[in-house]
């Protein structure tokens, strides 16, 4: 995938305050997707996620943004679409088992989420596992409306 | 770290307090059950559980859980190890329960290798959880007797769950968080990746125990003796994972021929677990020897770590019963 923003990864610090941005912005225009009806906001939502976001993270649209918990660098652009951290092959040099002329996802966003004041501690926070219905959706509709977290499975393991 | 899980073998060991041995095997290429109590009889005599491996390196055996429940059958302890590569939740979740009926009391949640570097890079990987989410998952199971829709277990699966870790392996500075991360996620033992480097694991284990995760979880070290140079040049460059610092290969090197370099290997071997043994929050050594079953009960007994008679109960000659031990 070509990501000429790529570039912009390696300010995180940056980076979150716009997530942090871009979420309130959101959140705050809840009441008119609402209106204009989320479906109808997905068709110009869609496009525009993928653009930007696959212009700076190679996103894979999976619906699920974990972006600020995961160094600010796509966990679906790691081969075995680890959300909780490296496998236990990343080679010696910070490549990555699978394809070793890339770096590892997971040595990046961890050294990444290191200069991220906001989010940083966030990537000790457990993932769960996708929704694969989700794939292709907004993830900044579904961060919204909650649906994003809703994915209709018991995860919590205490109580 | 008081309140059993499961009561398996394994987990009354490193509960006693016991300094626990566990071994890996890897699966036959054959549909002979023989084969497989043949490869586990040597180890079975040194070890207090077997490690079963779910296609290592992504190249395909007989499945984990058939080895384990052959295991099981002839009086043996295994460990489950079960992969997110090739099945998705579905599939996982009712080989819990199925290893479980078997009679297998230890499953250990892997990642898995990638299928590119296994001999049949045409498959389609999985990967549906990771190895965090699947050990979750089978708490879940375990502890609130649904699945992950909520559906109710009748019968919930007394599991001892373990995961794995890599302190050998960059992130470095991550390597001890992501083992909170698993131990939070609900495992109740870790084995490690081979450890060459005794150095880089004594620097991981501080920073394990400042963050108490010493006293929340078993950790077993993964050792293995090395065969010759070649086989150590082979898998610090194939085998994902494994890091060989140079000193051991040039060790290996000095020691002259084929029969030198394998006592040799088993030399180090030996002195590494000495070492680990000494460290303060370690429970155990996992020792892997790939194809060289009979090197395993070597390096123990070298060790000093027999007799482990509260171990494996040794089948008699004739083939095990088929009716459940």
């Amino acid at each position: 995938m070509i990501r000429p923003l790529a570039f912009l990864q390696n300010h995180p610090h940056c980076l979150e305050r716009v997530y942090r941005f871009t979420l309130a912005v959101f959140r705050r225009a809840r009441p008119l997707l609402a209106r204009v009806g989320y479906d109808r906001a997905a068709r110009v939502l869609v496009p525009v996620e993928r653009l930007t976001k696959g212009a700076i993270f190679g996103c894979q649209m999976c619906g699920q943004c974990t972006l600020h918990a995961t160094g600010m660098t796509c966990p679906m652009t790691c081969p075995k679409n680890l959300r909780n951290g490296p496998c236990g092959g990343v080679r010696a040099n910070g490549h990555c088992e699978v394809i070793p002329e890339m770096p590892c996802v997971w040595v990046q966003a961890y050294e990444r989420s290191r200069h991220m004041p906001l989010y940083g501690h966030e990537i000790l926070l457990i993932q769960p596992p996708l929704d694969r219905r989700l794939a292709d959706t907004s993830a900044w509709i579904n961060a919204i409306t909650g649906r994003a977290e809703d994915t209709g499975i018991v995860w919590n393991a205490d109580d | 770290m008081t309140e059993m899980r499961a009561g398996s073998r394994l987990e009354r060991v490193l509960r006693s307090g016991r300094f626990a041995v566990t071994a890996e095997l890897n699966p036959v290429d054959s549909a002979d059950p023989e084969a497989v109590y043949e490869r586990a009889l040597v180890l079975a005599e040194v070890c207090d559980a077997i490690n079963v491996t779910d296609a290592a390196g992504a190249y395909v055996h007989m499945s984990s859980i058939a080895t384990c429940a052959l295991l099981v059958r002839a009086g043996y302890e295994p460990v489950l190890q079960m992969t997110c590569r090739d099945r998705n939740r579905i599939a996982l979740q009712g080989d819990l329960l199925g290893a479980a009926a078997l009679g297998i009391r230890n499953v250990l949640c892997l990642t898995g290798d990638d299928v590119t570097v296994g001999d049949q890079p045409q498959a389609k990987r999985v990967f549906d959880l990771d190895s965090i989410q699947l050990l979750r998952m089978a708490r879940i199971m375990r502890d609130k007797g649904v699945f992950l829709s909520g559906r109710p277990l009748e019968v919930r699966p007394r599991l001892f769950l373990g995961a794995a870790s890599n302190p050998f392996a960059p992130p470095f500075d991550f390597r001890p968080l992501r083992l909170a991360k698993k131990v939070d996620a609900g495992a109740d033992f870790i084995q490690t990746q081979l450890c060459f480097d005794v150095e880089r694991f004594r620097r991981f284990m501080a920073q394990v125990r400042d963050m108490g995760l010493h006293e929340r979880v078993f950790i077993l070290v993964g050792v293995g003796p090395l065969r010759s140079v070649k086989s150590a040049e082979y898998m610090r460059t194939r085998v994902p994972g494994v890091y060989i610092p140079d000193e051991i290969v040039e060790r290996l090197r000095k020691a002259g021929g084929p029969k030198q370099q394998r006592e040799e290997g088993k030399r180090i071997c030996v002195e590494i677990i000495q070492q680990v043994k000494e460290i303060p929050g370690v429970a155990g050594v996992h020792v892997m020897a790939f194809r060289q079953e009979h090197l395993v009960a070597e390096v123990v007994e070298e060790a000093g770590l027999l007799p482990r008679r509260h171990a494996q109960q040794t089948p008699g000659a004739s083939p095990p019963s088929p009716s459940p031990a």
